[in-house]
């Protein structure tokens, strides 16, 4: 591992390199590492902040959005002027002006199957911030089937749950069709344009992912895989519960129906419904 | 002299005679269910379509294809957690 700073690097970095727990040598991992971030809103602004301020060497964008005014209560890498642009080359701009030591590879694209099998093995870890469940269940069979971690928050309202999936490592992993086996059908769960979100809230969900990455790649401390965080800003109540791998589970079982990406195949937003209800693809959260 | 604290008064049995019921929690509410009743029938007694819902028992993820062959215990605590998916 090339271990050798800058002096304008180890003065950025200097508060971490004092962490015994991360080190020249664990800044050095993070330097190294490609992440891929998908979804440049609520939850991927926070989060590509952090990790380019943390050095995250390269940092993939994927969001196919265009910026609107009802974004920017929350998705704190874009700003005014900026309305109207894709999304993902907003939060890139952010991010070079913040750390130009960065590099950030733009994806101003629909996440689909193709362009899942062909980003996601690109990537060492891989991050969901989208705002939709026929990306988040793509995302989740990818990720397995293509053996990818896959840190994952979720947000609506005043709560955040998050969680990391590492199910292509086997054992005990649990991966997300063990917590849900299928997206709900359209019009059952709210999306933040229908039900609203605290800002905030985002903010802090994508934060916490973003340690939970950190943390991955650094390979310290307790991670979430096989636990999932809960949290109500409103009673701020954090509580975090065992999720264990669903021996009937569709995707990860001992007899999986999901083998291939071939349910997600007709873009831009099908799911692996067995009802074969049309999917939902709302935008905006 | 202040007022006694919460939990008010749990409710009283929502199934025929205490003999058959047990008292369980869910999201901090003391209930009483049948006894050997599952999941399943709680989530059936609740109204609660499972599709939108995950279930949380003592502190654990009770998988979807488990509700109708996990029976509730006594002094079991519950929480029902929201299928969420905005980012």
């Amino acid at each position: 591992m090339d271990l050798d700073f800058s002096d304008s690097e180890l003065h950025r970095y200097s508060r971490h390199i004092l962490l015994q727990e991360v080190g020249a040598v664990g800044q050095a991992r993070l330097r190294a590492a490609r992440v891929l971030v998908v979804g440049a809103g609520g939850l991927g602004s926070p989060l590509a902040l952090y990790l380019a301020a943390a050095g995250i060497g390269t940092i993939g964008l994927v969001d196919d959005d265009r910026l609107e005014l009802s974004n920017l209560q929350r998705q704190v890498a874009h700003d005014t002027p900026r309305i109207g642009r894709n999304k993902a080359e907003s939060a890139a701009e952010t991010i070079r002006r913040l750390n130009p030591g960065v590099a950030v590879e733009v994806h101003a694209l629909r996440l689909d199957a193709e362009s899942a099998r062909a980003l996601i093995p690109r990537y060492d870890i891989v991050c969901d911030g989208t705002d939709n469940f026929a990306t988040r269940f793509l995302l989740g069979d990818a990720c397995h089937l293509l053996g990818r971690t896959l840190v994952s928050a979720a947000v609506l309202r005043f709560e955040g749950q998050l969680t990391v999936y590492k199910s292509h490592l086997g054992g005990e992993h649990p991966c997300q069709r063990c917590l849900h086996p299928e997206p709900p059908p359209p019009g059952l769960v709210p999306s933040c344009s229908e039900a609203g979100v605290l800002g905030a809230v985002t903010g802090v969900m994508g934060t916490l992912q973003s340690t939970e990455v950190l943390k991955e790649i650094l390979g310290i401390g307790e991670g979430l895989a096989g636990r999932l965080l809960l949290w109500d800003a409103l009673d701020m109540r954090f509580r975090t519960v065992r999720l264990r791998r669903d021996p009937a589970c569709p995707l990860c079982g001992p007899a999986p129906a999901i083998r291939d990406l071939s349910c997600h195949a007709a873009a831009p937003a099908p799911v692996c419904a067995p009802a074969s209800a049309p999917a939902s693809a709302t935008s905006g959260a | 002299m202040p007022r006694p604290p919460f939990p008010p008064a749990p409710r009283r049995a929502t199934f025929r005679g205490m003999a058959d019921s047990i008292e369980i929690t869910i999201n901090g509410e003391t209930r009483f269910i049948q006894r050997d009743a599952t999941i399943a029938d709680l989530l059936g007694t609740l109204s609660l379509d499972t599709r939108k819902v995950a279930v949380e028992r003592n502190l654990e993820i009770v998988p979807r294809s488990a509700y109708a062959a996990t029976p509730l215990a006594a002094g079991d605590t519950l929480e029902i957690v929201h299928f969420i998916g905005g980012g």
